[in-house]
């Protein structure tokens, strides 16, 4: 265990003064905790977790990547998506194509070939992207190569014309819009209204049994863990430097030579395959996916997490997306109406009062007791240390 | 046969209308009116002759209702009763002042019987009394409802009514009735040619049916090439009506464009800030038209007059406030910005959906600006469509007026143009902003009222328009408020003419599409801002 240990802080060492490694352990141990206190512990035991917090925890997560997905193009390059959620939403339909196909002959109409819905509608057969969505593997390919391209083809015009700012997050939005108008119809062959659900089974698990459940639920925070570190990684690179450059004065990153149009594509298009394997992995947990993922409130809700836990640092993002829907799922508990009050002023505060979020709350409180510390070092007057200390972390 | 449905609905529209606003039955007419309750069926007739001697005019809700069986009176006073169906039930209201009684059973009251001999007599007396009222438009419209069931009768009685008839519309109508009883019933080929020539340049549906008919049916070929000349020209006609009627339509659409997006405009163009609670401002000026009228329940004729400044005075209080409050502290950062209003927008819905409940509120439409202009059978244009047209345009004028000849115009074109020198030369920048966003959201709350002549008053009134907004805004061009006329127009009409071919969600997905293309090409709107105030 300690040689893991040192390894992981060996990892951290070389990320200078990034906290990703110890995040990733704490991140894990729960994870780990959590599964196999479902497993392996009797129902009736304190320490058990209900499937229903696992499946809890595994929406969080799927959320938490998204965060993610949306931190690293609004923190790191400074454009601010408001659809998001188009990408998510996308990859979550690819996921439910995949599911819908392996009901088979066990849908409430039984037929062998189409999803209910089809035969709900008459249809005779499979419109064209239907076909090979049964292969797991094609259907995975999707969840990529979908958001991938359509932020693809969007950023590619839109930074190529140079739209940015507000002027993007409007557009954004509007795509996502347009998108969600487009799923409603019956006609796009995905559901319309009623989207895709009444999932079975994933490679041959039961969804409905824990041990799936809790597989996806591991697989969800492996993942999460691997794309932090990857898009930590990525920024820590040469392309990650110009994106940062990009963030900061684009018109002097493309005096210099570099082709920021294009940095911001690629950036983009990760950004959106993240946000697609997010949508992918909350489909079979949450057991249905349809056009309501694609309203534009949704994209801004995700915008919020990423700025509740501090932009540009990735792991405040996650902490953000957790911490705000754990309040959301006991707000809309304890008091539905109160929710959007919460959120409303949630948005104004955040940005009046935290520009960097609880990240950099956190990081200003630790300069304040460094300085303190110093301070009574300093002057060894006659206040404790201990006291200032815990005014600190107040 | 839909013709037919409209009628009867016309009709049924008329005799709940009418009966309320019938007057009171004079003395001379009491004991008449007594006696129908009493006398036979077969005793009828001679009463209802008398009862259309007397004061003809007052009867006429009294024979529509006998004419439709909805006749009934109260057993123990003789009371007259019209029977209506209001949301499935059965109600009474009596038939002279339109009170209604609603706590009459089946019981209490008895139906006056009427037998076909008294339906064809009351149909025709209708007929006389309409077409001797005083008002032209009565008349054209009882000769109108005349067409579908025209008999020797009928037509004998146009024709003694053409003879007094001073009125030249009148005149035509009553002459197109002529033509079309001839065309049909005329044994004699030459007079039934001669009736269709007669015929052609009415527009009426009655006679595009007839024509028809004789098109395919006619024994005389001249008859079938003259009747299908007329329908050919008719069916030309209806072609360009309807295009007329689906630009006043797009019109319609542009101008509740326009009045939504201009105050984003003047906003967006002045502090380059997107406020996305600019919906839930539009929101707040349709629920002060609720509130005004809930207030003042006796004035409803008057209470957008009062809810227009009301409306701007709310709203644009809302705005300044947001601005003092929120935004001021987010200077430069247009990203954050947006978020904080997008907060405050999620604030003010759920406040409204707390104080005023989640659903829907219905904001009554005063009677003037209720009703429709027909110019023609195919093409009429509903009144309050066309005032809200006239509406923004004034609007429109206004605040370019405002714009362009007062000192805070002056001063919100000079920030908008470059903010650091309007402030070097001594202008409050942070004074002007507050205005401006009082401006922009109290033209908001005015669109608001205009909006809540159309659609139905709830939370998410203002979400819906938002993104569209935003669209004419970007569509225009920034700073520029032409650019937002054009845009909003532009957009409306290119919906309005998309949405037959391809149905009403898939044109709005188009028209995104094509903006965000058109962005592409030309990111900085149809009407750029030039020179040094471009950057």
């Amino acid at each position: 265990m300690s040689g893991f240990m040192s390894k992981f802080m060996s990892f951290s060492r070389i990320n200078g003064d990034s906290k990703v490694a110890p995040f990733v352990v704490l991140l894990l141990t729960v994870t780990v905790l959590a599964s196999a206190c479902n497993l392996l512990l009797p129902s009736d035991s304190i320490f058990y977790v209900s499937t229903y917090t696992i499946t809890l925890l595994g929406k969080y997560l799927c959320y938490a990547m998204l965060a993610l997905a949306v931190d690293v193009i609004w923190g790191y390059c400074g454009i601010l998506s408001l659809g998001h959620g188009a990408f998510f939403a996308l990859g979550g339909y690819a996921m439910g194509m995949y599911l819908m196909r392996q009901i088979g002959d066990r849908g409430v109409y039984g037929n062998p070939d189409l999803p209910d819905f089809m035969v709900f509608l008459n249809w005779s057969e499979m419109p064209w992207f239907w076909h090979g969505m049964d292969q797991f593997w094609i259907a995975m390919l999707m969840v990529l190569l979908v958001p991938g391209l359509l932020a693809f083809v969007f950023g590619w015009l839109a930074f190529r014309s140079r739209v940015t700012g507000v002027y993007l997050s409007i557009m954004t939005q509007a795509l996502t819009y347009a998108l969600l108008l487009a799923f409603f119809r019956n006609e796009m062959g995905f559901g319309g209204n009623n989207g895709l659900t009444d999932f079975k089974d994933i490679l041959g698990f039961d969804l409905q049994a824990d041990s799936t459940r809790v597989s996806l639920f591991i697989i969800t925070a492996l993942l999460l863990c691997g794309l932090l570190i990857l898009s930590k990684k990525i920024m820590q690179t040469r392309f990650g430097k110009v994106i940062i450059a990009v963030r900061d004065g684009e018109s002097r990153a493309r005096f210099i030579g570099y082709k920021t149009e294009n940095y911001k594509v690629w950036l983009f298009v990760y950004s959106a395959m993240i946000a697609g394997i997010a949508g992918a992995l909350y489909v079979p947990q949450v057991g249905i996916i349809n056009p309501g993922e694609f309203s534009p409130i949704n994209s801004i809700e995700m915008v919020i997490w990423v700025a509740v836990g501090g932009r540009g640092t990735l792991i405040g993002a996650i902490i953000g997306a957790i911490l705000v829907n754990y309040a959301k799922t006991k707000f809309t508990a304890i008091m539905p109406d109160g929710w959007l009050f919460a959120l409303g002023a949630m948005f104004v505060l955040v940005t009046l009062y935290l520009p960097k979020g609880l990240m950099g709350l956190f990081a200003q409180l630790q300069e304040q007791l460094k300085e303190k510390q110093q301070q009574s070092k300093n002057q060894s007057g006659n206040d404790s240390p201990n006291e200032k200390a815990e005014e600190g972390h107040a | 046969m839909n013709y037919f449905i409209k009628i009867c609905s016309c009709l049924l529209a008329l005799l709940i209308s009418s009966s309320a606003l019938a007057e009171l039955p004079s003395a001379a007419q009491q004991p008449l009116l007594q006696e129908l309750t009493t006398v036979k069926l077969s005793k009828t007739l001679p009463v209802l002759h008398q009862l259309e001697a007397s004061e003809g005019a007052d009867m006429l809700p009294l024979f529509k209702t006998l004419l439709g069986g909805n006749l009934y009176f109260v057993k123990e006073d003789g009371r007259l009763l019209g029977k209506y169906k209001a949301q499935g039930a059965t109600l009474y209201a009596d038939l002279f002042t339109g009170e209604k009684l609603a706590d009459l059973t089946k019981k209490q009251v008895k139906k006056i019987k009427v037998n076909n001999r008294l339906r064809g007599y009351l149909g025709e007396a209708i007929a006389r009394i309409q077409l001797s009222n005083k008002d032209s438009d009565v008349r054209a419209e009882a000769v109108r409802s005349l067409f579908s069931d025209l008999d020797a009768n009928t037509i004998e009685l146009i024709r003694t009514a053409r003879l007094d008839e001073q009125s030249r519309s009148v005149q035509e109508v009553m002459d197109v009735a002529l033509a079309l009883y001839r065309a049909d019933n005329s044994d004699d080929a030459t007079e039934r040619l001669q009736a269709v020539k007669d015929l052609q340049g009415s527009l009426e549906p009655s006679v595009r049916n007839q024509l028809t008919k004789l098109a395919e049916n006619d024994p005389s070929r001249s008859v079938r090439k003259a009747a299908q000349k007329g329908v050919d020209k008719i069916a030309k006609q209806a072609e360009k009506y309807s295009f007329v009627n689906q630009l006043f339509f797009g019109l319609s659409l542009g101008s509740v464009l326009l009045l939504a997006a201009i105050g984003l405009a003047i906003t967006f163009g002045v502090m380059g800030v997107i406020n996305m609670a600019h919906g839930e401002m539009i929101m707040l000026g349709a629920y002060t038209t609720y509130v005004v009228q809930l207030l003042l329940p006796e004035m409803i004729e008057y209470s957008l007059w009062i809810a227009v400044p009301a409306a701007f005075i709310v709203s644009g209080t809302v705005g300044i406030l947001i601005e003092r409050l929120v935004i001021r502290h987010l200077h430069g950062r247009p990203l954050e910005t947006l978020l904080a209003t997008f907060g405050i927008s999620l604030i003010l819905q759920q406040l409204v959906r707390t104080v005023f409940s989640p659903l829907n509120r219905q904001v009554a439409t005063p009677d003037w600006m209720s009703g429709s202009i027909e110019i023609n059978p195919l093409l009429s244009l509903t009144l309050n469509r066309l005032y809200i047209v006239a509406f923004a345009l004034l609007v429109f004028m206004i605040l370019l007026i405002v714009l362009k000849k007062t000192s805070l115009g002056l001063n919100v074109r000079a920030v908008s143009q470059n903010r650091d020198m309007a402030k070097a030369m001594g202008i409050r920048t942070d004074r002007v902003d507050a205005m401006t966003f009082g401006l922009g959201s109290g033209i908001a709350g005015i669109a608001g009222v205009a909006l809540s002549q159309l659609t139905n008053v709830g939370p998410n009134l203002g979400q819906a328009y938002i993104i569209d907004s935003f669209m004419v805004v970007v569509f225009g061009g920034v700073g520029n408020l032409w650019g937002t006329l054009v845009a909003a127009f532009t957009l409306g009409i290119a919906n309005k003419f998309i949405e037959p071919v391809t149905g009403a969600v898939l044109a709005s997905i188009l028209v995104l599409v094509f903006i965000i293309l058109f962005i592409q090409k030309r990111p900085k709107g149809l009407f750029p801002q030039k020179g040094r105030a471009a950057e």
